[in-house]
């Protein structure tokens, strides 16, 4: 409504003056700050230290950003997963299709869009497909020995079922993936990992033996919890992005 | 003032794309718009917390087995901080989106103003 006026103009200008101030403030702090990649910089405090040096041995795993996330500060990790969950229910209720339209119209409309019965998608995604899903569980297997884990490993599988849905259509991807199925992956996940790791928390704050072994052999099954966890990370990821890829599609998936 | 500037070059890289995000979702009129300069301002914070993690000559903290030194290693506790900024980046960026798909599909613009202007005069029709 201020197109064009000179409150616009005004705004822009203070907007701009704002941005400017800010970047000073914080430019000037940023030349107060220690220099970086000093070892002696304090961020690297004995936190780190403590993370690096007894990680592989307390928690069995030789990932130290894993044993952070899924062991010290499992609780921190289960927050990020119910956030990711509310996340989806809360485009859910957003975006859920209207009782006055009916859902075959609206998905009629979205459909129009996409790919349908295409020969070079057909076959390219064929041998993509599978190939994307194995990465995606080798990443999310091996989170505690290399790089990666359950966030990005349940990233790399949404995208493959993103893709498959693209290529060969709704009908064919619900066989395995559907709503109810969405539902129990999503909360069994969810309760296995606050079960598992309430376990793991009251027994250790306690000085309990833990009936789970933990090694640091370096092999899959070594890092007692961890790897467990990584799957349920992976299977909250993996179909909260596709369950709201679903739902900014419209139709075919009402909870 | 020290002269720091120079060698947290990284460091000022984030805050410069920080304000570029911050301007963008002060001036853009359209909310996709606004939502990409959220997710720039988002993107910088992850540069800036990767900057703080970095050691010099260090490698990622894959340890080995046995007794470990630490100085050989970055520190992880800033990735996993990261790692909760994706996360919750991703879901904010999610509830947005949907909210400006439903906001479209009551005004049928994406512009700020145009849907302040029209629920002005929709109040100022109730008024009267």
């Amino acid at each position: 409504m201020f197109k064009g006026t000179r409150i616009q103009t005004l705004y822009n200008i203070l907007s701009i003056a704002f941005t400017m101030l800010l970047i000073g403030i914080l430019l000037y702090t940023v030349s107060e700050m220690p220099v970086m990649g000093d070892p002696l910089n304090p961020a690297n405090n004995e936190v780190a230290v403590h993370y690096l040096t007894n990680g592989a041995r307390e928690t069995g795993a030789r990932n130290a950003v894993t044993a952070m996330i899924l062991d010290y500060r499992a609780f921190d990790t289960l927050g990020e997963l119910c956030v990711l969950f509310v996340s989806a229910c809360s485009v859910y209720i957003l975006l859920r299709v209207d009782a006055g339209k009916k859902e075959e119209e609206v998905e009629a409309i979205d459909r129009r869009y996409e790919p349908r019965n295409d020969v070079i998608l057909n076959k390219a995604f064929l041998f993509l497909v599978p190939a994307v899903f194995l990465f995606g569980t080798y990443i999310t297997l091996t989170g505690h020995l290399s790089p990666g884990g359950g966030f990005s490993g349940g990233a790399i599988i949404g995208a493959g079922l993103l893709l498959y849905l693209n290529a060969f259509g709704l009908e064919k991807t619900e066989r395995f993936m559907h709503r109810i199925r969405y539902r129990r992956l999503n909360c069994g996940a969810l309760g296995f990992y606050f079960l598992a790791k309430g376990y793991s928390f009251f027994v250790g704050a306690n000085d309990i033996k833990s009936v789970i072994p933990i090694t640091n052999r370096g092999n899959i099954l070594s890092a007692g919890l961890i790897m467990p966890l990584n799957v349920c990370v992976a299977i909250v990821v993996a179909t909260t992005v596709y369950a709201v890829y679903l739902m900014f599609r419209k139709g075919g998936f009402n909870i | 003032m020290n002269n720091y500037m120079v060698t947290n070059l990284p460091e000022v890289a984030a805050i410069v794309l920080f304000g570029i995000g911050f301007s963008n979702l002060l001036l853009a009129r359209n909310l996709i718009k606004k939502i990409i300069g959220l997710n720039v301002m988002d993107t910088a914070i992850y540069l800036f917390l990767a900057a703080k993690g970095y050691v010099d000559d260090a490698a990622a903290p894959i340890v080995s087995a046995g007794t470990v030194d630490p100085d050989l290693y970055v520190n992880p506790v800033p990735s996993g901080l990261v790692l909760t900024g994706i996360v919750v980046s991703v879901s904010v960026t999610a509830v947005l989106l949907a909210l400006t798909v439903r906001l479209y599909e009551e005004f049928n613009t994406l512009d700020i103003d145009e849907i302040v202007h029209q629920l002005r005069r929709k109040d100022r029709e109730a008024m009267r």
